[in-house]
């Protein structure tokens, strides 16, 4: 079969003789290659091959002196050995041999032989070297290509070495042959690929770009590609090939498909330049030049315009050509991200492509798709597609394409239309192939856990997650699901009725029994109540599974059933038992021994209120990142806002005291000195008690006079800009604290109000005001009983929601009677905008090109000024990363300075941020420049960091 | 494009070309992989597919597969033509290829690829050009016209 033509013909042309040997014959190389292919077994090929490599090793050391025909072709046959995948340890010297030859084919095979077979023994190297060296300088132009393309093909370290500066020189001579610079150009790519620091193009940079407008096709698209590699690194220095692009690329798209001669492919213009040439447009912002920017967005019409003209040619390679060009064109698009019009006919387009017969099509828009629905202008007209990606992924034969619409239908995933996305995907999950199934229960869990409304929902998504793929749910997922119960009240009841009834199923996946386990270690008393939930027949359930689960979750099991012994006293008897027998305490694992003998002798000897207090309901997790998004290493797209309205909190005290001063204990707390909730040793050492003292205000100076209200507007300590939690005021009376958590556009605050003294304060209320516009990003606010107990500590949460960007505080005033005398406070609560940022981390190149995007002199805003603070690296990097931003390494060229990005989340719209803080040691001075895509943004952001440095 | 690879039906390697330096090993073990993955798809699936954190991209010329490694910026649509157009080199230059014609020529199948692509990238798209550069170099060598003439008629009644 060997015999059949790659290309199809018509049949009635005669059968064609395989070239067995075109060009000059080398009989020996062709009976050899016969032989081997007439071997019946491995072993005969092998045998055959050692005879010839003796055979060869012979004709090498023999005495006689080979001519160049002979050690060609032994060269020629060792590399075929070596092709075969047979190790060759000889003949390199014969091949350095060749490079010398006055004979172009000698040559030719003595290079290729060196290119495939590269060995770096230094010695040969030099030889090597030499040898091109004379070739390049030969200006025999056949000569000087030879040797480029063995440059290009090595591209070691030491040719870079040897010839990275007078390859420059060649590309851009006046005299060089056109040929000869088109593989100078791409050997010139190819060192600066492996060894960037010895290519410099220094002074030939003008000369290099310029070649964008040579007459000669085949070198602008040779040149082109080193072009574009040097403008990645280096976009300032090239930035003037833009201009000369764009007309180049004009000029192609204009052009009538037969101008170009044989830079026509199937009646589409020059395909591969006007691919590399939107490639290269897209390592730069959209033209600042108003006459270059209004081509190029001509051009990109015309591409658009073109996708919907009838084809020229039936024959698919016209198609891929077209399209290749046209997917190019949307990429740039999708790049500059600022052409609304342009960005939803590419939608429209892709949307066609979407039902196309051809898979390859289909493949391409729905990977398309997915970059396009990040962007917050084609992100609604890609949500249309929803019908028909969902089919996609239900009927599309090839697994590759189903995943692309998977990936997509996550891209397009908004809160409008999550339980749709994410029900798909659980159907989906259910007959998904398993090289995809662990990413779709990453995707599924995220999803889920983004846009989840009610948390119900949530739980459940999850829970039929490891029914339907347990084995692919990975540690990050079911963790997750517990910091999420954990952290919220309001669905722990939920959780535990649900796993509950989910550990009914006869043969359940160990992840749910190891979350089984643990929400009803948790929170299995609120079902206890329930005879069918009661404690000993939840204890019997999990227990009926122990048996049959791996070491870590029995350990987890036995963690559990402590956990049964403090909530539920009467299973104390069965648990101990349990815990008794050999099976447990003399178990071989040493870590489920030690749980079993360690939680039997406290379930024994510990008091009631010892083990409630070692046994205590989890505290909640810190807010963070879900590392579930760490694990699937997709950059969220800043479309996707999630809008999740926070339900309030129902409960007050408790749930997020860690600390376990509730109840009985904390009324016998000698008062002015408790510690609230252990929130100020949670905070920078040193750093509240310090500070409060310089806030103590003397609320005492109006007490009795009630009719005279001065009620003095505490200003925001500046820290808290930085800082989530903390003592926001103490006096001798009250001390508050704080404690807040933001998502996204939304955030939570817990306001804890201490009661220093031993009287009840009575009357107790706390109102909060916006001044202006702010009014409306309160969301709810959690009432409180009038009263507060000598020496107590009551909870308020207060729910936010920024709207827009802003640059006042909220105020909070605090009035109660204490003896007597009213009291009357108002300070400024610490919800600044930074609160609401997403750190965004990107590489050196996309942060400088976003810094020259946003250089309109009203998106920047500067401020000097001294140090007020330590200018210490660490402190400095806390405070920057306590902001909110991302804190970016090896950004800055000069490593004093410091660079952040992020995004600020308000409802309406996102707000990109830079900043860039140059401190000045010497000086003691700080110079801090902020770019936002809000002027507003930027102004409000350098004052509230000013005094923060 | 980080490499080219040419295998038969039988997972046969005819061609291998690589533009980033990798060892010897790790070749083996890419080729293995992707001969591998690729002849267990079926004709009527798409001709790109995510490796690694590579796109593949692959067509089937008769028993022959051509098979691409391009990075994730690269253009998927424009790969499948830079295959064709080798596909169109190699039948001009050879007159009808076949996969005979690159075993017993390997060393011209390299040539030719060289002059299309280098470094990974295309270095002239036309034909012409392309073919021009290849037989300009035949021509500097010595014609043994019915040697190449006897030895044709000889392996082709031997093979075919």
């Amino acid at each position: 079969l060997s015999c059949c033509w790659l290309i199809h013909r018509h049949s009635d042309k005669p059968a064609k003789m395989p070239a067995v040997s075109k060009g000059d014959g080398m009989r020996g190389l062709a009976v050899f290659i016969s032989d081997i292919r007439n071997c019946k077994s491995k072993e005969a090929e092998i045998k055959r091959i050692n005879k010839e490599l003796a055979n060869i090793r012979s004709k090498f050391k023999g005495d006689k002196a080979l001519d160049g025909y002979s050690k060609k072709k032994y060269v020629c046959k060792l590399l075929f050995i070596f092709l075969l995948g047979h190790d060759i340890d000889f003949g390199h010297m014969e091949a350095v041999n060749l490079l010398s030859s006055n004979k172009y084919t000698e040559k030719q095979i003595g290079y290729l032989f060196i290119s495939v077979l590269v060995n770096s023994n230094s010695e040969l190297i030099r030889l090597i070297n030499n040898a091109i060296k004379n070739d390049l300088s030969s200006r025999n132009p056949t000569f000087m290509c030879l040797a480029l393309h063995c440059i290009a093909n090595v591209g070691s370290r030491e040719m870079a070495e040897a010839f990275a500066s007078e390859i420059p020189r060649i590309l851009v001579a006046g005299d060089t042959m056109d040929s000869v610079k088109q593989s100078a150009a791409l050997c010139l790519l190819r060192l600066y690929k492996t060894s960037p620091d010895l290519v410099l193009m220094g002074e030939w940079t003008s000369r290099v770009v310029h070649l964008l407008n040579d007459q000669h096709m085949g070198v602008v698209t040779a040149a082109i590609s080193l072009i574009t590699c040097l403008s990645q690194k280096n976009p300032d220095e090239f930035k003037t090939c833009v201009s000369l692009a764009v007309s180049r690329l004009s000029r192609i798209v204009s052009s009538a498909s037969t101008d170009l001669q044989d830079y026509t492919y199937y009646f589409v213009p020059a395909p591969w330049l006007s691919c590399k040439l939107l490639r290269l447009l897209q390592c730069y912002p959209p033209p600042e030049d108003g006459a270059v920017k209004g081509r190029l967005v001509e051009c990109l019409e015309t591409i658009l315009n073109k996708a919907q003209e009838p084809p020229k040619s039936k024959k698919v390679q016209h198609s891929n050509a077209k399209n290749a060009i046209l997917f190019e064109a949307i990429s740039l698009i999708i790049h500059y991200d600022s052409e609304p019009n342009l960005l939803v006919r590419a939608c429209n387009q892709l949307g066609q492509f979407l039902q196309h017969r051809e898979t390859n099509l289909r493949y391409l828009a729905l990977e398309s798709m997915c970059t396009l629905a990040s962007s917050e202008f084609s992100h609604e007209a890609v949500k249309t597609h929803i019908e028909t990606v969902i089919n996609a992924l239900k009927t599309e034969r090839d697994v590759s394409v189903r995943q692309r619409a998977a990936d997509l239908l996550y891209a397009m995933c908004d809160r409008s239309n999550a339980k749709q996305i994410v029900a798909e995907m659980l159907s989906y999950l259910e007959t998904a192939d398993y090289s995809i199934r662990e990413e779709m229960v990453l995707k599924v869990a995220i999803l889920a856990e983004k846009y989840a409304v009610d948390y119900s929902w949530y739980v459940d998504t999850i829970l039929n997650l490891i029914r339907i793929a347990g084995d692919y749910v990975s540690e990050e997922v079911w963790y997750r699901v517990i910091q999420i119960v954990i952290n919220r009240d309001d669905v722990q009841g939920y959780a535990a009725k649900t796993v509950f009834e989910a550990l009914q199923a006869p043969a359940c996946h160990e992840n749910m029994v190891k979350v089984g386990g643990y929400i009803l270690g948790e929170f299995g008393n609120l079902i206890a109540g329930d005879p069918r939930s009661s404690p000993l027949v939840q204890f019997n359930l999990l227990h009926s599974k122990f048996h049959l689960c791996s070491v870590p979750t029995r350990a987890l099991l036995l963690s559990a059933y402590i956990k049964f012994i403090n909530l539920f006293p009467e299973t104390k008897a069965t648990i101990q038992e349990v815990l008794r027998c050999d099976s447990q305490i003399r178990n071989s694992d040493v870590e489920l021994q030690q749980r079993a003998v360690e939680y039997l002798k406290l379930s024994s000897i510990a008091s009631t209120d010892v083990l409630a207090t070692v046994l205590e309901e989890m505290p909640p997790f810190p807010e963070r990142e879900s590392s579930i998004l760490a694990k699937l290493k997709k950059k969220k797209g800043p479309g996707a806002v999630s809008v999740t309205e926070l339900e309030d909190s129902k409960r007050e005290g408790g749930e997020l005291n860690g600390g376990g001063d509730r109840g009985p204990d904390t009324a016998s707390t000698p008062s002015p000195s408790a510690d609230l909730l252990g929130i100020r040793s949670a905070a920078p050492v040193g750093a509240a008690p310090a500070s409060a003292g310089s806030l103590l205000v003397d609320v005492f100076s109006e007490a009795g006079d009630i009719s005279s209200l001065t009620n003095p507007l505490i200003p925001l300590p500046c820290r808290f800009v930085c800082k989530n939690n903390g003592v926001l005021f103490e006096n001798q009376l009250l001390q508050i604290g704080i404690k807040s958590e933001y998502r996204q556009n939304l955030g939570r605050m817990y306001l804890f109000y201490g009661n220093k003294t031993s009287v009840q304060f009575a009357s107790f209320t706390t109102t909060v005001s916006c001044p202006g516009e702010l009014q409306s990003h309160i969301l709810s606010m959690h009432l409180l009983e009038p009263l507060v107990e000598g020496g107590a500590q009551i909870q308020q949460v207060l729910n936010i929601e920024c709207l827009t960007d802003f640059s006042d505080a909220p105020l909070l005033n605090i009035k109660f009677r204490y003896g007597g005398a009213l009291q009357n406070l108002t300070l400024k609560l610490p919800v600044t905008i930074n609160k609401f940022f997403q750190p965004t981390e990107m590489t050196s190149s996309d942060f400088f090109q976003r810094w020259k995007q946003l250089s309109q002199p009203q998106q920047e805003a500067q401020k000097i000024f001294k140090a007020n603070h330590s200018m210490d690296t660490e402190v400095l990097k806390a405070k920057l990363l306590g902001l909110g931003t991302a804190l970016l390494d090896n950004v800055d060229p000069n490593p004093e300075n410091y660079v952040c990005a992020g995004v600020i989340q308000t409802k309406g719209q996102q707000v990109g941020c830079l900043l860039r803080l140059e401190p000045n040691a010497q000086a003691q001075m700080y110079r801090l420049t902020l770019r936002c895509s809000k002027d507003s943004v930027s102004r409000r952001l350098c004052e509230l960091l000013a005094e923060q440095f | 494009m980080q490499f080219m690879l040419l295998f038969s039906r039988q997972g046969k390697l005819r061609l291998q070309k690589w533009y980033v330096p990798l060892s010897d090993k790790e070749k083996k073990k890419i080729t293995r992989e992707l001969v591998q993955t690729v002849l267990a798809r079926k004709p009527k699936m798409c001709s790109f597919l995510e490796w690694r954190d590579l796109k593949i991209v692959y067509k089937r010329y008769a028993s022959l597969y051509f098979c691409c490694a391009i990075e994730d910026q690269d253009n998927e649509l424009i790969t499948l033509e830079i295959i064709h157009r080798y596909v169109e080199l190699l039948d001009k230059y050879f007159g009808s290829v076949c996969e005979l014609d690159i075993i017993f020529n390997f060393e011209k199948a390299y040539f030719i690829l060289d002059e299309f692509l280098l470094g990974g990238e295309a270095q002239e798209t036309s034909k012409k050009n392309v073919l021009k550069a290849i037989e300009q170099a035949d021509l500097l060598q010595e014609v043994r016209h019915l040697m190449k003439l006897m030895l044709k008629t000889f392996y082709y009644f031997k093979f075919t």
